[in-house]
């Protein structure tokens, strides 16, 4: 069944390809992976500790000399949640995607991006096979780029979309360079993650500190390029603006994490006396993105730019969760990704309905539109709550498993990282500031007169808003209904460590 | 019902009520209300049954389990302390649906506004009955949110929307130090369960990062029930409407700081420095909120810098070990009647005069509106503790622990502030109530109904007996009129308190009596200590030209550097895009499609 949800997006970017309707095939083939990805959930094994379920595998190559390859896939709590959030997101953004006649250019192949952007971000979290999770990735990333310099907005968009994808190929250059290194150095004959991890675990074949060191540190800047680390950030705020609305709810909300899962999926485990030794290296980049991308974000005048901006400054937190190498902060961190996915994807959605409606995301511009269309500020209104970290959505649990498990081990002295969580924490003010900032300047207050009040959403334009709306909030008021998926997997992360 | 059925139904029935309005009964406005103020009834009535039993288990929901060493439940204490305050707050919150009903009658966002009641009510519920620290956090920033809401309730007012914001931000501000608190008793006791940190304080060897915690987790009560220095947001909190005033910004969410003072009073026994920096930041407040209060001229202004005044009495109690603690919640309660009375009467009066705030506007209202006259007049009475009445019970009894404990600096300002509130509340009463109408709003200005009287008269009751049992007995074992003892330690407190009272109340009847304008004039007080614009100064360079530095630094230096050089090399070569946007846009997607599929279907087989 998991291949099945992985080739679902392929095959019907296939179909419309071939002239099946665009907006219908991709609606039913996202919605259909959506309810084939909870059927897993569903049918997930809680009693095993770690490891891989649903496995499948089809070897493709076995040269000697050369790694087996194998095109195989399996998940484990950490990809189901990851798989959950891509699934939930994709037909949430091919949903919000403007209808076939109001696309510009082909809508054949604005939807068949779409899904083979989503599904790209599918197979890359749930493939067991190296060579694969990074092959998906890179499938996922060409359809970003056309969409941005086709479909995007803005008159930079062609520059923008040159920009990443420059910067962001030069990422997956530098982190292939990581990954070979890694695959060599522990001397691998296969791509499959779990027995390479095994190897690295075994003390005959593990790297050597000195050079794992080495190796980690080109791995932090390949993953931390493609989820926007600083200094490696710039690329993503205008990537976001200039693109359309899916695209950066599917860019920023799932493809993005594919950096934190390798970090946690091979990284971590496999080299944790190198993580170690850049741990602090770490704390103050992961710090950057928290404290300076988060004042940056406040000067930003286009709600567009902000979500970007904030988007980029929430992977800190995310990162501090890496950073903590407990159990309590991976699983915020993991817990987070998904949040963090929902809640950027909603705020996209309605930065995306604000622009179609208004022409203008400019703070300026706007003003005290609630009063013209008070169901998207009330949707707008949780969004914006849930981004700042408010009890009751998803993003908070996240955030408290992350502090507390960054903050673990005060109890022998204030260290690097407990000094970093109580700098981190001011970055929760600084979310609440642009967050109700932008909030106030857009939707409350004296409407503006100049502006012309559309029709509020409708129900068929609400139904995709509620869809990610009630995920962060179930996750929010019971965070054990994923954390029950992330506690066995993320234990059996660190019991390959102690191995 | 048994006590986990009812604690729960408690907490979870307004949550229940605000969801349904908020998810389609909201259409029914009259239903909404009438449903919001039900639930508000009847966990009035529950709380009364929790109150008469005598505790009992409830079973917690576990929220998040993340290991051995950090688990968060949704679980409750049900002790003196929580039923107590559960008493209040339903009680008080009943009164003020009810008095609702009728004060936004005709609002348009009634239904809004009853929502954002009953999620207050879950929150503040939250808050009382929470036994572990992230639990009250949790609902501590529910608290933050409701009132959010209702703050900003005439949102398309920029001072209203501008005030919201300011309510959430500076509360966001306390909720950082809170946090940090948290994470610091969490690693000195290795628990978040009180129960477990009271176990575990006496274990620990840190002092001095125990009196940090201490300090820290006060952070979060600065916030909430706004001290100096975070006390700015209270008095703009005004915007919301007024019966919201009572119950949040009086009587209820801003108290909730020293609740958790007093939920924590363990660890502040244990940290002595804390303890004093708790009682001097109390005593601060009290004295320049009062000093504020005796040049403002809106009547709900008046009464916001009064609460900041007598919320800095109860902080002041809670650094003075166990026994300040329960003259700081006796304080609360007695507090939360007369001022909520209060500020119901100041809604009736503004209700009464179409929305006119300003007390120079009014006069002459005691003939026109002679029960809500009355009434006001004896949550005055409470307020300025004239003898016998509930407020002269609790102030004495805080005095009286300062002095004890030989705070005399507290002490002192809690003397000063005995001379000066008589002095503003008289002010009050004898330009809003006396003289002649100064306006048409005040002269058309009728008595109104009972809806609204009713609570204000069952108010003006318990302002003046909720010291004296039954009243006082479900409420706090230790705080209640002690004539004996008064009778016994008459001395040095009770005689500058009863100064304080003649002096403030003939000094504002001198001054003020047949006035149609302030005769004093002292822009410091009125002006509020230029605080607000200090703060937007600093705010303005720390924050706001840092964000735009960094932000230009991030265009003109960050980018250019990490991406836009690399990048324009390549642009060279970009006539490639232009290619797809004029081109055959189709046949590359179909082939594109192709390639990708094909590759893929070409190594499954």
């Amino acid at each position: 069944m998991l291949e099945i949800i992985v080739f679902l997006p392929l095959i019907a970017a296939l179909a419309i390809a071939l002239g099946a309707p665009a907006r219908f095939t991709a609606l039913s083939a996202s919605a259909f992976a959506l309810v084939l990805s909870l059927v897993l959930a569903i049918q997930f094994d809680l009693t095993k500790e770690g490891g891989f379920q649903f496995e499948s595998a089809r070897p493709l190559l076995d040269i000697g000399g050369f790694p087996d390859l194998s095109l195989s896939f399996g998940i484990d709590g950490i990809s189901l949640v990851l798989l959950l959030l891509a699934t939930i997101v994709m037909l949430s953004a091919v949903w919000v995607a403007p209808g076939e006649k109001q696309i510009k250019g082909s809508s054949k192949l604005y939807y068949l991006s779409l899904l083979l952007i989503g599904g790209g971000a599918i197979g890359a979290f749930c493939s067991t096979d190296l060579f694969f999770l990074y092959a998906f990735h890179e499938l996922a990333l060409i359809p970003t780029f056309l969409m941005i310099g086709i479909f995007g907005h803005g008159e930079n968009r062609v520059k923008t979309a040159w920009t990443i994808t420059i910067y962001l190929g030069v990422g997956s250059l530098i982190l292939l360079v990581g990954l070979i290194m890694a695959l060599v150095g522990v001397g691998a004959d296969t791509f499959n993650i779990e027995e390479i991890i095994a190897l690295a675990k075994s003390p005959e074949t593990a790297i050597a500190a000195g050079e794992q060191k080495w190796i980690f540190g080109i791995l932090l800047v390949g993953f931390g390029i493609l989820v926007s680390l600083f200094p490696f950030h710039s690329w993503a705020a205008p990537a976001y603006s200039d693109a359309p609305e899916p695209v950066a709810m599917l860019h920023a909300g799932v493809l993005k994490k594919f950096g934190l899962y390798g970090l946690i999926r091979i990284a971590m485990p496999m080299l944790p006396a190198g993580m170690e030794a850049l741990t602090n290296v770490l704390l103050v980049l992961l710090l950057g993105n928290i404290i300076y991308l988060g004042l940056v974000t406040i000067a930003q005048k286009k709600l567009d730019r902000m979500l970007g901006y904030s988007s980029v400054m929430h992977m800190g937190y995310v990162f501090l969760g890496i950073a903590a190498a407990n159990h309590l902060g991976v699983s915020g961190a993991v817990l987070l990704m998904f949040a963090h996915g929902i809640s950027i994807a909603l705020l996209f959605a309605l930065c995306g309905w604000v622009r179609e409606n208004y022409g203008t995301v400019d703070f300026e511009k706007l003003g005290g539109i609630a009063s013209h269309v008070p169901k998207l500020g009330l949707l707008f209104g949780f969004a914006a709550f849930a981004s700042a970290g408010l009890p009751g959505f998803a993003n908070f649990a996240a955030e408290v498993a992350i502090f507390f498990g960054a903050f673990k081990g005060a109890e022998d002295g204030i260290g690097w990282i407990q000094w970093a969580t109580i700098i981190a924490l001011w970055g929760v003010v600084i979310s609440a500031v642009y967050m109700l900032r932008a909030y106030r300047s857009i939707f409350l207050g004296e409407c503006s007169k100049t502006l012309s009040a559309p029709a509020d959403m409708t129900w068929a334009a609400r139904l995709p808003i509620l869809l990610l709306l009630v995920a962060l909030l179930v996750v929010g008021f019971v965070p054990e209904i994923l954390n029950q998926f992330i506690r066995p997997a993320v234990e059996g992360l660190f019991l390959v460590k102690a191995g | 019902m048994d006590p986990n059925t009812t604690a729960w139904t408690v907490l979870l029935l307004p949550l229940l009520v605000a969801a349904s309005i908020l998810l389609g009964l909201k259409r029914w406005s009259g239903l909404s209300a009438l449903l919001s103020t039900g639930s508000a009834a009847l966990t009035l009535i529950l709380c009364l049954l929790l109150a008469s039993g005598d505790g009992g288990d409830v079973k917690p929901f576990p929220w998040i389990d993340l290991g051995l060493d950090f688990r968060v439940e949704i679980g409750f204490i049900l002790d003196e302390l929580s039923r107590g305050m559960m008493l209040i707050v339903t009680s008080i919150g009943f009164l003020v649906h009810l008095f609702s009903l009728a004060y936004m009658k005709d609002d348009d966002g009634k239904a809004r506004y009853f929502a954002g009641l009953s999620l207050f009510m879950f929150s503040m519920t939250g808050i009382v009955l929470a036994d572990n620290l992230v639990m009250m956090f949790i609902f501590w920033e529910l608290v933050g949110v409701s009132s959010y809401i209702l703050i900003g309730h005439w949102y398309s007012k920029n001072t209203a929307a501008d005030a919201a914001k300011k309510a959430f931000l500076t509360n966001r501000i306390g909720d950082f130090g809170f946090m940090i608190g948290i994470l610091l008793v969490w690693s000195l006791t290795g628990s978040i369960f009180f129960e477990q940190i009271k176990d575990a304080v006496g274990g620990v060897t840190n002092l001095t990062m125990l009196n940090i915690a201490v300090l820290c987790l006060f952070c979060g009560a600065i916030g909430k029930s706004a001290q100096v220095p975070l006390h700015v947001w209270l008095p703009d909190a005004m915007e919301g409407p007024t019966p919201v005033s009572a119950l949040i910004h009086a009587a209820t969410m801003v108290a909730a700081g020293v609740f958790m003072l007093a939920r924590v009073v363990f660890l502040i026994d244990a940290a002595p420095t804390a303890a004093e920096i708790i009682t001097w930041v109390g005593a601060i407040t009290a004295v320049l909120a009062a000093l504020m209060a005796l040049q403002q001229n809106d009547i709900k202004r008046i009464l916001a810098y009064s609460t900041l005044s007598q919320l800095g009495y109860m902080i002041m109690a809670q650094g003075l070990g166990h026994g300040g603690s329960d003259a700081g919640m006796f304080h609360l309660y007695t507090h939360a009647f007369f001022k909520a009375l209060l500020f119901l009467g100041s809604g009736a009066i503004i209700y009464a005069c179409h929305h006119e705030q300003d007390i120079w506007k009014m006069g002459g209202l005691k003939k026109k509106m002679p029960i809500t006259f009355w009434t006001f007049a004896l949550g005055t009475a409470a307020l300025i503790a004239v003898p016998f009445t509930s407020g002269f019970w609790s102030k004495e009894a805080i005095l009286e622990t300062a002095y004890h404990e030989h705070a005399m600096f507290p002490y002192v300002c809690g003397i000063i502030v005995a001379f000066l509130t008589p002095f503003y509340m008289t002010r009050l009463v004898i330009v809003a109530f006396f003289g002649k109408h100064r306006t048409e709003n005040a002269d058309h200005a009728k008595e109104v109904g009972p809806i609204m009287w009713v609570p204000l008269a069952i108010l003006a009751v318990m302002a003046v007996f909720s010291a004296y049992d039954p009243i006082a007995k479900p409420l706090l074992a230790n705080g209640h009129a002690d004539f004996k003892h008064l009778v016994e330690h008459f001395g040095l407190t009770a005689i500058l308190s009863l100064l304080g009272l003649a002096v403030g109340v003939g000094a504002a009847i001198y001054l003020y009596k047949g006035r149609d304008s302030d005769p004093v004039s002292i822009p410091l007080f009125r002006d509020k200590f230029y605080i607000d614009e200090l703060y937007q100064g600093i705010i303005a360079i720390f924050q706001d030209a840092v964000a735009s530095i960094l932000d230009i630094v991030d265009r003109f230096v960050i980018d250019p550097l990490m991406a836009r050089f690399p990048a324009m090399s390549a642009l060279t070569a970009g006539s490639f895009f232009r290619a797809f946007q004029v081109g055959n846009v189709q046949t590359y997607a179909f082939f594109f499609g192709v390639a990708v599929i094909g590759l893929i279907l070409f190594l499954l087989l």
